[in-house]
């Protein structure tokens, strides 16, 4: 079998060989097992793969390599579907397995990119998965055509079977997987037309759904080997703090504590977390509760300070310009009436729903991790710098991740890990961060405010928009190297100019204006920001787009024509707007108060219209959603609709209750007691046109959160006259203005 | 030292009485399908049968049960993924990432157990459970679709 295979090129596995661990996780993926009444196979030697991609047994089943992380978006079951499509396979044969990074590395990363982020699982790699596939099927075709001595030309395939067209020969794929494999790669292979597409397009069940009915799906938290030991962790809880003391012989005796070590800050000098080392987490985690430790240093940061400096950038003088157009100034001086309104963004948490976590093993011949990573690749590398070894000598198995939202892109707990690991070699230690650490260590959603301002003449059109952004830059705080002369662009995603960079054509801005101005007073807190879900496109919508409402309000304009006025050279933007407007019934006189929002990132066309109703007591009931998506192609459209609606769980808890705010340095919510996610009783139901236009490849997994919280925002406003500015909505009195 | 039973089978374990139950089932009795989330009683991946009501065993110490208490996890809900609720979850394909899923179900099969017909209200008041992928909107229609099955 084609898993054995992979992993038996370990080259380092010696150690692990000879402690005789079993690992309790390979299964995760594998295929399930052959059924009784199935021909026995078991003369013939395993087929070798027919090429990265695929992997065929004598028995037709499809094992497809997936390099990208499963996190709960279905790019597994997406990605399988993209290579089963090109091969002609039968679907109810394919399964999937992930290839180590390591393996990648070997094999001179013929899966190239395993970064999982972005909304980029599919998109990033349709192209090459597909040619991969294609090649696959070549293959194939030519080894059953060598085998009859005919030309390949004139056999086809389908469903995993190849027919000779005058003879009316046919092989099963698994029978020719063999002969396939010795065969060199065709130079070239061309994609199907679109048009011909059987399982791309269609509304499959998920790949790997089974194992998450039964509890039998092993995520990285339930990892368990012979002779494991666990660790639990804290981390300095003020930002910048280190370890000074902490008393071990306090704790040693108590039950299962095996060791107490200080460890080293990933990103720094010094050691800033200290961890018990025990049989059982339940006990490593008591001890270190009952742990004494001084620690020393670190930044008095508060929230309320913060703010101050953001405020300061509203009007500061100098900004960095991410996008604009016309004469503002003339504009502005010739305007019958302005509008302005602040807007302002709280940090937040990922909060996935499994805290971090790492499994390590180290010993003298090697260290490999089971891990939970949005970046298998990353991860590795970080395993070879925690450990000193070669990269060579490293490996990461890859773990379906309990949610990564961009949490599980970062490296810190990898590091962790693999230290907790080298102070008892040859002993696998599972480290397991518990929800208050994963809490008060994440790397936030970052904070910005915007000031913005308008124009209208005396008609109620605008003439001028200055869009100004205060605050954190992500790319400054985790990639300084991208910035471009200190801009980082990537805070201006969805508002950006066609041309600017490359990497970020899929965030632009699709609203035509005539003097505008768009800019960023970037102000850095000492908080890590990170990339969460949607990333600064979720501001950004806020700041847009609930500010298109003022403007249409003040100018005495239906939003909806208001917005349109301004897509006239994005119809595909015009378009998914429409169709949410139509189908929530915008416009019609029966007295529902609605929120529309419309934006473009990430590659997909995304529209809401949300439907409210704020009480007497000022109580928020958010009663209907209709959201419209085009991402070019849609894949798997029943899987897209989960991601819709599970972007309106993920937008709207932020704007209900997601706040991270700091007191003297130190997080104050610190679980979901104080911070709080969306529950049944606060969902609405949500209606998804899904509304393909072809053509181009765009993302799923991220751009709806956008339009959230914006559509409720323009709908609270719609029911009470009321402008919430400020996030989250938490404990704001919504009551009838 | 306790005597449990678990899934119908009587298990004994070796741990300090103030243990909650969720480590007992996780680190003791090897069933990892009840999930660590917050430790606190508020996301509910951990929740699990106590004679047949949802418990969240984050905060249940295993010195509060007399030994006599019928367990269930999600293990043994059912032996085959039949449960009615693991029936129309798969068909409505709802788990995401899945971390949240078998808390979930167990809180679902739970309150089935007790109101096998649970009005939109019912919903509401009973199931809380925290899921940040987002599957609530499935969840609901899953929770219609397993009373049509039951
Ligand atoms: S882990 Fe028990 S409720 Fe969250
Ligand atoms: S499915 Fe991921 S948290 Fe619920």
């Amino acid at each position: 079998m084609t898993k054995a295979s992979l992993l038996s090129r370990r080259g380092f596995i010696v150690g692990t060989g000879a402690t005789g661990l079993t690992i309790g996780i390979l299964a995760s993926c594998a295929p399930s097992g052959t059924e009784a009444d199935a021909p026995d196979y078991s003369d013939l030697p395993p087929n070798d793969e027919v090429n990265a991609w695929v992997h065929i047994d004598h028995d037709d089943t499809v094992t497809v390599r997936i390099a990208r992380s499963e996190m709960g978006q279905g790019t597994l079951t997406g990605l399988a579907q993209l290579v089963a499509e090109e091969l002609d396979c039968d679907w109810d044969k394919v399964t999937t397995e992930y290839p180590t990074p390591g393996e990648n590395l070997r094999r001179e990363r013929v899966w190239r990119d395993y970064s999982t982020g972005g909304s980029q699982g599919i998109r990033g790699s349709q192209d090459y998965v597909r040619e991969g596939a294609a090649a696959a099927k070549a293959m194939l075709i030519e080894a059953a055509a060598n085998e009859w001595g005919v030309p390949a030309s004139e056999c086809t395939s389908e469903n995993s079977v190849i027919t000779h067209g005058s003879s009316g020969r046919t092989a099963t794929y698994g029978s020719v997987a063999g002969a396939a494999s010795k065969l060199a790669p065709p130079l070239e292979v061309t994609l199907k037309d679109p048009a011909d597409w059987k399982i791309i397009g269609q509304a499959k069940k998920r790949l790997d759904t089974a194992d998450k009915l039964t509890g039998k799906q092993v995520y990285g938290a339930d990892i368990q080997m012979d002779g494991m030991l666990n660790a639990a962790i804290k981390q300095a809880p003020k930002i910048g703090a280190s370890l000074a003391s902490f008393d071990a012989s306090a704790v040693e005796s108590m039950p299962g504590v095996k060791k107490v070590v200080a460890v080293k800050n990933p990103f720094g000098e010094g050691n800033n977390a200290v961890a018990v080392i025990a049989d059982h987490w339940w006990q490593a985690n008591k001890a270190l509760e009952a742990l004494p430790i001084e620690w020393q240093g670190g930044v008095d940061f508060s929230t309320a300070e913060f703010e101050a400096e953001l405020d300061e950038g509203l009007t500061a003088e100098e900004a960095f310009v991410g996008n604009g157009g016309g004469d503002l100034a003339a504009a502005f001086g010739a305007a019958d009436r302005m509008v302005e309104a602040t807007y302002n963004m709280p940090l937040q948490n990922h909060a996935c729903m499994e805290p971090m976590n790492t499994t390590a093993l180290y010993t003298e011949d090697g260290c490999e991790i089971w891990c939970p990573t949005q970046n298998g690749e990353a991860a590795l590398a970080a395993v070879s710098e925690a450990s000193g070894l070669p990269i060579e000598q490293c490996e990461v198995h890859k773990i379906h991740l309990g949610g990564g939202f961009g949490r599980r892109g970062m490296p810190d707990y990898v590091h962790q890990s693999v230290m907790l690991a080298m102070e008892i070699p040859g002993t696998p230690v599972k480290m397991l961060w518990s929800r208050e650490e994963s809490m008060m260590h994440g790397f936030f959603h970052p904070t910005t405010k915007a000031r913005v301002r308008g124009s209208l003449d005396a008609d109620g059109n605008l003439t001028g928009l200055h869009l100004r952004i205060s605050g954190q830059s992500i790319l400054a705080a985790l990639i300084p190297q991208a910035l471009q002369n200190g801009v980082d662009y990537a805070t201006f995603q969805g508002l950006l100019p066609s041309g600017v960079d490359p990497r970020l054509e899929d965030q632009t801005l699709k609203y035509s204006f005539d003097n505008f101005l768009v800019d960023h007073a970037m102000r850095n807190p000492p908080v890590r920001p990170g990339f969460w879900r949607g990333v600064n496109l979720n501001q950004n919508a806020i700041y847009l787009e609930c500010f298109m409402d003022e403007l249409a309000h003040a100018a005495g304009r239906d939003p909806l024509e208001f917005r349109l006025a301004h897509l006239s050279d994005s119809p595909l933007a015009a378009a998914v707007l429409q169709a949410v407007a139509d189908k929530s019934g915008w416009g019609s006189d029966d007295g529902k108060a609605r929120g529309l929002c419309v934006m473009y990132g990430f590659g997909a066309y995304v529209a809401a219209c949300a439907e409210v109703t704020v009480d007497d007591d000022g109580a928020l009931s958010i009663d209907r959603i209709v959201a419209a998506t085009d991402p070019g192609y849609a894949v798997n459209p029943q899987q897209i609709e989960a991601q819709v609606e599970g972007s309106f769980v993920y937008g709207l808890s932020a704007m209900l209750y997601g706040e991270i705010t700091y007191e003297g340095g130190e997080v104050q919510e610190r679980n979901f007691d104080t911070y709080n996610s969306m529950r049944i009783a606060d969902m609405p139901e949500v209606e998804t046109i899904i509304m393909p236009s072809g053509g181009f490849w765009g993302g799923v997994g991220e751009p709806t959160i956008a339009v959230a919280a914006p559509a409720v925002l323009n709908a609270i406003y719609a029911a009470t006259g009321k402008r919430v500015r400020q996030l989250p909505i938490k404990d704001q009195d919504l009551r009838n203005a | 030292m306790a005597t449990l039973k678990i899934n119908g089978k009587s298990v004994t374990v070796d741990v300090e009485d103030d243990t909650p139950l969720l480590w007992v089932l996780r680190e003791q009795v090897g069933l990892t399908g009840a999930k660590y989330g917050c430790g606190i009683a508020q996301c509910g991946t951990c929740t699990i049968h106590v004679d047949g009501s949802p418990v969240r065993s984050c905060v249940y110490p295993v010195g509060a049960l007399s030994g006599e208490e019928e367990i269930t996890t999600i293990e043994g809900l059912s032996e085959d993924a039949s449960h009615p609720v693991q029936q129309a979850w798969a068909e409505l394909d709802i788990p995401q990432c899945g971390y949240c899923q078998p808390g979930m179900i167990m809180a679902v099969a739970g309150m089935l157990n007790d109101n096998p017909n649970p009005t939109d209200e019912d919903i509401d008041a009973e199931i809380t459970n925290i899921c940040r992928c987002g599957t609530l909107a499935r969840v609901r229609k899953g929770i219609k679709l397993a009373v049509e099955k039951a």
